[in-house]
């Protein structure tokens, strides 16, 4: 059938590897080389990736124009009025609005409502692979049931109670709800991770007389960082680009994060068209430096196969 | 100041956080041996569970209660706010824009990330990451950014003025009239021209994920079938996708659940005006322009209700994966 050389590699090093794509040798008559892209795979490609880079130049173009320009011309004709950019925006965006502080504010939100429910998830989910206990199927499948309850049902009634309790317009009050709701996509993921883990190294620990706590945090802790890391990623990025649980639980004025205060800006000055685009790279950059830096561990912290053996 | 109070409040959360659990972990420690094995699990999953009970479980059921009662949650008043609601005409439409979405977007989300990540696989792995991370880039913008960023794209100036929106600009050179796209409820193009922000920012979420997938498939899979002749297509539909079909559901299911609470895109660029009304963006003109604690609660009840058939498959399709492992 197939007219090509037939030694097949089946040697689990060159299954697992990245090189080993490399090394795939021609494997059938209708394509010469299926694992490399053709010139009609190139230009798609780079068409969705120009499509998806439109709006994003023109924005980033339309924060260093002046008011009058952006107003007046399209971006696209910026290369004609060189002279006129300027850094005005950026200047007036971080002086004139409390972005500054606004910036703190998202700091202070994001990394606790990251680490926290890793943490928190990460003991639920040992709980749920490793240790035997009555109503355990019960209990995991009310959380994963949990994960399609939208947010909104929080939000009236936690006002009442962070009311009574004086929380509203407080960090812990924004944290302990990002915890309530990352929680059951946190332990989905998790558990689904550690069930991959190889079960004899934990239970030759236990033999070794390891208690649950060291064999959680020295073993299946470290084990697991892949499956962390990908989930913190997306519970920072999520929480750094949420607005409605801070608007809800923390609303404007001293603590809200840069979200909220983006819309303030356009509403500043009247026409702040400017503001907005420089205040909204702004606040871009955080999360696009983390996620580049940390974006080989979504291929390995997603895919289960990574940590077998 | 400002800093050094913030810096303050998250290491005294996070310490809280790790406390916990020395706590209760000592706690356990300090019951006889048999107890402590049969208490730790529960110690365990104790806060994980209390999270999701106070933030989820009871604010459902608070929800469903305060449904059933008047504007101010102090009298029942039995089904009247569903009956309103049902029989309001703009509600309807809200209904209609938001069943529309969740249609269409998950399903377009799961296509182009599958078939951007497909694409990506081939190339070499310099190439490939460029073109990743272009399209994540978006995953890391907030929809109030991705808002302003399309006003860019979707702008319309009166006719004879410079066009700054780019479509605009493309149509007036084309020889048409500028058109307010954004009020074309004409065949719900605004709700579309809507639905293509989210799908810009969420598409590089599905591609990651599919991504990851398929290059966990088992190159001997791809190579058998190669052998026997099968061509990229089938390979691709009959090899790939079936070996990918968990992760598929779950993208499906997370893009899904995301569709039906969408607020922020709507809220920030229309406000729901010109029939591009949602319902998450209801609960809010509800709650916080009409304070009207009952219409907004049965609002989420309809969302709940909508969801269950979502949950039911979720449910099914763990315990299947369950008893596969």
């Amino acid at each position: 059938m197939s007219g090509t050389q037939a030694t097949v590699a089946t040697s689990p090093t060159s299954a697992e590897s990245q090189g080993g794509s490399v090394q795939r040798r021609r494997a059938t008559r209708f394509d010469p080389n299926p694992a490399k892209a053709g010139w009609l795979t190139k230009i798609v490609l780079v068409l969705i990736c120009a499509l998806w880079l439109v709006p994003l130049v023109g924005t980033l173009v339309t924060s260093f124009r002046t008011l009058d320009d952006s107003n007046s011309t399209g971006w696209w004709t910026f290369l004609g009025h060189l002279g006129n950019l300027t850094t005005s925006n950026y200047h007036e965006a971080i002086v004139g609005s409390h972005f500054g502080r606004a910036f703190i504010n998202t700091f202070a939100i994001a990394l606790p409502a990251t680490f926290i429910p890793i943490l928190i998830a990460a003991f639920a989910a040992y709980a749920f692979t490793f240790m035997e206990f009555r109503g355990r199927d019960a209990l995991f499948l009310t959380i994963v049931a949990m994960l399609v309850v939208p947010n909104y049902v929080a939000f009236v009634p936690i006002l009442k109670i962070y009311g009574s309790l004086g929380m509203n317009g407080n960090f812990p009050a924004v944290w302990l709800a990002h915890i309530g709701f990352g929680m059951s996509l946190a332990i989905y993921i998790l558990r689904n991770y550690m069930a991959t883990l190889p079960k004899t190294v934990i239970e030759s620990a236990k033999i070794d007389g390891a208690s649950h706590f060291q064999t959680f945090f020295r073993l299946v802790l470290p084990m697991s960082v892949p499956a962390l890391a990908s989930f913190a990623i997306f519970q920072f990025l999520w929480v750094w680009n949420d607005f409605m649980t801070a608007l809800v639980f923390i609303g404007p004025g001293e603590n809200e994060p840069i979200t909220l205060a983006l819309t303030h800006l356009k509403g500043q000055l009247g026409q702040g068209w400017n503001l907005t685009t420089a205040g909204g790279f702004l606040s871009m950059v955080i999360p696009i430096a983390v996620f580049l830096a940390l974006q080989r561990y979504f291929v390995r912290g997603l895919t289960a196969g990574a940590v077998k053996g | 100041m400002k800093i050094l109070s913030a810096l303050v409040t998250v290491l005294l959360g996070i310490g809280a956080a790790l406390a916990l659990y020395w706590v209760l972990n000592k706690l356990a420690e300090l019951l006889p041996s048999k107890w402590e094995e049969r208490i730790k699990p529960y110690f365990y999953i104790l806060p994980a569970f209390a999270a999701v009970v106070l933030y989820l479980v009871y604010p459902a059921i608070q929800t469903i209660i305060a449904s059933f009662q008047d504007s101010t949650s102090s009298a029942f008043v039995g089904l009247d706010n569903y009956r309103r609601l049902l029989s309001s005409q703009p509600f309807q439409q809200t209904l209609i824009n938001t069943v529309l979405w969740i249609v269409l977007v998950p399903a377009i989300t799961v296509i182009l990330g599958l078939a951007i990540a497909t694409l990506a696989d081939r190339l070499k792995p310099g190439a490939e990451k460029v073109a990743k991370t272009v399209i994540f880039m978006p995953m890391a913008i907030s929809m109030v950014g991705a808002a302003t960023i399309w006003r860019f794209v979707y702008d319309s100036e009166p006719k004879g003025q410079t066009q700054i929106g780019i479509l605009n600009a493309i149509a007036t050179k084309l020889g048409s009239d500028p058109v307010a796209w954004l009020q074309q409820s004409n065949f719900h193009l605004n709700s579309l021209l809507l639905m293509v922000i989210l799908l810009w920012a969420q598409v590089g979420f599905s591609m990651v994920l599919l991504s990851a997938a398929i290059k966990g498939v088992p190159v001997d899979t791809l190579e058998a079938a190669r052998i026997d002749g099968a061509n990229e297509r089938q390979i691709f539909f009959q090899v790939v996708v079936p070996q990918i079909l968990g992760t598929i559901i779950t993208v499906f299911i997370t893009v899904t659940i995301a569709v039906m609470k969408i607020f922020d895109i709507v809220y920030v660029t229309t406000n729901g005006n010109f029939n591009t009304n949602v319902v998450g963006n209801e609960f809010f003109n509800q709650l916080l322009t009409n304070f009207n604690n009952g219409a907004a609660a049965a609002i989420v009840v309809l969302l709940m209700l909508a969801v269950v058939p979502i949950m039911i498959y979720q449910v099914r399709h763990f315990r299947a994966e369950e008893a596969n492992a």
